[in-house]
């Protein structure tokens, strides 16, 4: 078995099909679409037609309110910031298991003097809709809520978070990080009072380096980056024509492929869920929010730990995550298992598992013909065998 | 991801002496399940030999090749080899870790110390009741405040120093709050310095630091008085009539007070 790829929620493989339509704009449509000769206009109009399949994607109501960016990142901090910017108001909120590129981002904004808030999780992972509710007040600029979680897959409900926000402010501005939600969701932004939205390219088979985010028409936001007149002036910069292009034919893609996503993707992520959970006695679902993304689970192994899982993984050729890929780099456990109380004997050997439609029955069953055995394995080297024995036996 | 050497990968890919022995002569433990990394080591001894020697860790990668590697160091070696073992031994063995792994192989030797004071019924090694910070590189709390004394103002300094939070990182808050306890008492200390408060620093200076190094030479110091950041003194014994007494007076105590007390002192010798 060549290599199974079920860390999706990191990074995905460029279709084969986007990385084609991106080709003619490397050597041959190079021209800037800031340009008034032909081949110029050539890459204005892939651009332009570009932003009409986003706007679609999103469900927005018109492609004006699509400005591309380089990533999920810099969408968030063009909405966090720019918002700021345009605003006397000195609070605001988020959540506890948001990505770093919102949470650092608001860390930053504290040590600038705003006050931030950070709403919980319970035990399941589902949002505290109430604590938001007693939040939000006169001063709040924004609030920031993922759309789905990039460690558990929860789907968080947003677009009630919105109304409840509105509802109190309607002043306060609702960003939405919907990086994790772009192609295995439907998003449909025109019917919320979600005012940004952003997405990544690669996390749906476009390449790395290419995003987009969602502004409500008639916001009032300043840039980020500051420079020439692209991009409405609110992203300064010379448009990326080829990966835009990408990322617009991964977008129609994902639109095509969403009903696939919700019936086999997520039935081959049953599959090693459940197959994971009956044969190895001490996994424990992390994952256990009402509503999930089809491809993503989170299964903890008591008393094992996790970067030990993952390498032995790998001498399988089988890529999986501890958490999210940016928390890979620390040694902290996860932020988000942590704020669910996840407790600390599964806590350390919590692994990700995310499919893509590229994953095929025949990869997952290798997996969980090997997982059992792999897991036995290195329960045997855990101190803990008396309380291992105890499960195993049960 | 982390760089792995050849061998760290064939230590955590096949890990040697995994287990337990029943009726082990010493057993050692250190870390717990809340850090993330746990590890158990079980030694068979006989005749101050260690005859056999089996781990069970919780841990990454790199704290089960350490923990592998070490049960190979020590089998088959008398007890006296057994204690000298450090971790850079361990990491050296084990063709290096990545910096930030470093406390992985810690973790073993901390086992093992374990053993064997379960093992004699004492601790083993240096008695020392200077805390240690940074248990990567076994960097103590007074080897850090030394370090701040000699100039270091931040963490990364510190480490440049004397290593400490240059692997893991874990120490660095308790770093910073040696730091911020030294500065911040020296920053109290020269704002809050009455005339009496001068005189009584000066004179401890010259009592504890000065006169010590003077009396080695079989020479003296008397302070007379402080107009001031003059210092007057006179210098006694040899040093009154040595032909350096003007480098003695400029060079040492002069500098020593700069040093310790303010800058701007100027020492007048009587």
């Amino acid at each position: 078995m060549d290599t199974v790829y079920l860390d999706n929620n990191a990074t995905t493989k460029v279709d084969p099909k986007v990385f084609e339509a991106m080709i003619p704009y490397f050597c041959e449509n190079y021209g800037n679409p800031s340009s008034i000769y032909e081949s110029a206009h050539v890459s204005h109009c892939a651009v332009e037609k570009s932003r009409e399949t986003i706007c679609e994607f999103y469900s927005a109501s018109s492609p004006k309110e699509i400005i591309f960016t380089s990533c999920g990142t810099e969408s968030a901090n063009l909405a966090i910031r720019g918002t700021l910017h345009n605003t006397s108001k000195k609070h605001i909120i988020t959540t506890k298991v948001e990505h770093p590129c919102v949470l650092n981002t608001y860390k930053d904004l504290e040590e600038m003097g705003y006050k931030a808030d950070y709403i919980g999780v319970d035990e399941n992972g589902e949002l505290n809709l109430d604590e938001l509710k007693s939040l939000v007040n006169q001063d709040t600029a924004l609030v920031s809520i993922m759309a789905a979680n990039n460690e558990t897959g929860a789907i968080y409900p947003y677009e009630e978070a919105a109304e409840i926000v509105k509802s109190i402010n309607p002043e306060t501005k609702v960003f939405v990080d919907a990086v994790q939600a772009a192609g295995k969701i439907k998003l449909d932004v025109k019917n919320t009072k979600v005012d940004f939205m952003g997405i990544s390219g690669h996390k749906f088979h476009a390449p790395k380096g290419i995003g987009a985010i969602y502004i409500k028409e008639g916001t009032n936001i300043a840039p980020v980056l500051t420079g020439g007149h692209q991009e409405r002036a609110l992203r300064a910069g010379t448009e990326n024509v080829p990966y835009i292009v990408g990322l617009a034919k991964a977008a129609e893609l994902a639109m095509n492929y969403l009903p696939y996503e919700s019936t086999n993707v997520k039935a081959l992520r049953d599959k090693l869920e459940n197959g994971i959970l009956s044969t190895v006695k001490n996994a424990k679902l992390n994952s256990r929010t009402k509503n999930r993304v089809p491809n993503t689970t989170n299964i903890g192994f008591e008393y094992v730990e996790g970067e030990l899982i993952l390498l032995h993984l790998d001498e399988l050729g089988i890529c999986a995550s501890s958490g999210s890929a940016c928390t890979s780099g620390s040694l902290e456990p996860s932020h988000v298992l942590r704020a669910m109380k996840t407790p600390f004997t599964s806590l350390h050997g919590s692994i990700r598992f995310s499919l893509s439609r590229f994953n095929t029955e025949d990869e997952i069953d290798y997996v969980l013909k090997n997982i059992p055995e792999l897991m036995k394995k290195l329960a045997k080297i855990s101190p803990f065998q008396k309380e291992l024995s105890q499960i195993l036996e049960i | 991801m982390w760089e792995y050497s050849e061998t760290v990968k064939e230590h955590y890919k096949n890990p040697k002496n995994v287990g337990s022995i029943e009726n082990a002569d010493a057993i050692g433990e250190a870390g717990a399940l809340a850090c993330g990394d746990a590890l158990k080591l079980y030694l068979k001894i006989e005749n101050d030999i260690v005859v056999d020697a089996k781990f069970q860790t919780f841990g990454c990668g790199s704290a089960v090749a350490s923990s592998s590697m070490l049960t190979e160091m020590i089998i088959g070696k008398p007890l006296e080899e057994v204690k000298k073992i450090t971790n850079k031994d361990i990491i050296d063995r084990l063709g290096g870790l990545p910096p930030e792994k470093t406390h992985c192989s810690v973790m073993g030797r901390e086992a093992l110390e374990d053993a064997l004071k379960n093992y004699y019924g004492y601790e083993i090694g240096e008695k020392s009741t200077d805390k240690i910070i940074c248990t990567c590189f076994s960097v103590t709390e007074n080897t850090i405040k030394e370090a701040v004394e000699h100039g270091a103002k931040t963490v990364k300094e510190v480490a440049d120093l004397t290593y400490a939070s240059s692997a893991c990182g874990r120490c660095k808050d308790a770093i910073q709050g040696i730091i911020d306890s030294i500065i911040g008492k020296k920053e109290v200390e020269q704002k809050a310095l009455t005339p009496v408060q001068f005189a009584i620093k000066v004179n401890k200076i010259l009592e504890e630091n000065i006169a010590p190094e003077l009396s080695k030479d079989k020479g003296g110091i008397e302070l007379l008085d402080i107009e001031g950041k003059n210092i007057y003194i006179k210098l006694q014994g040899t040093c009154s009539s040595c032909p350096n007494s003007t480098a003695t007076l400029k060079g040492f105590v002069e500098k020593k007070l700069k040093e310790l007390v303010d800058p701007e002192i100027s020492v007048i010798s009587v």
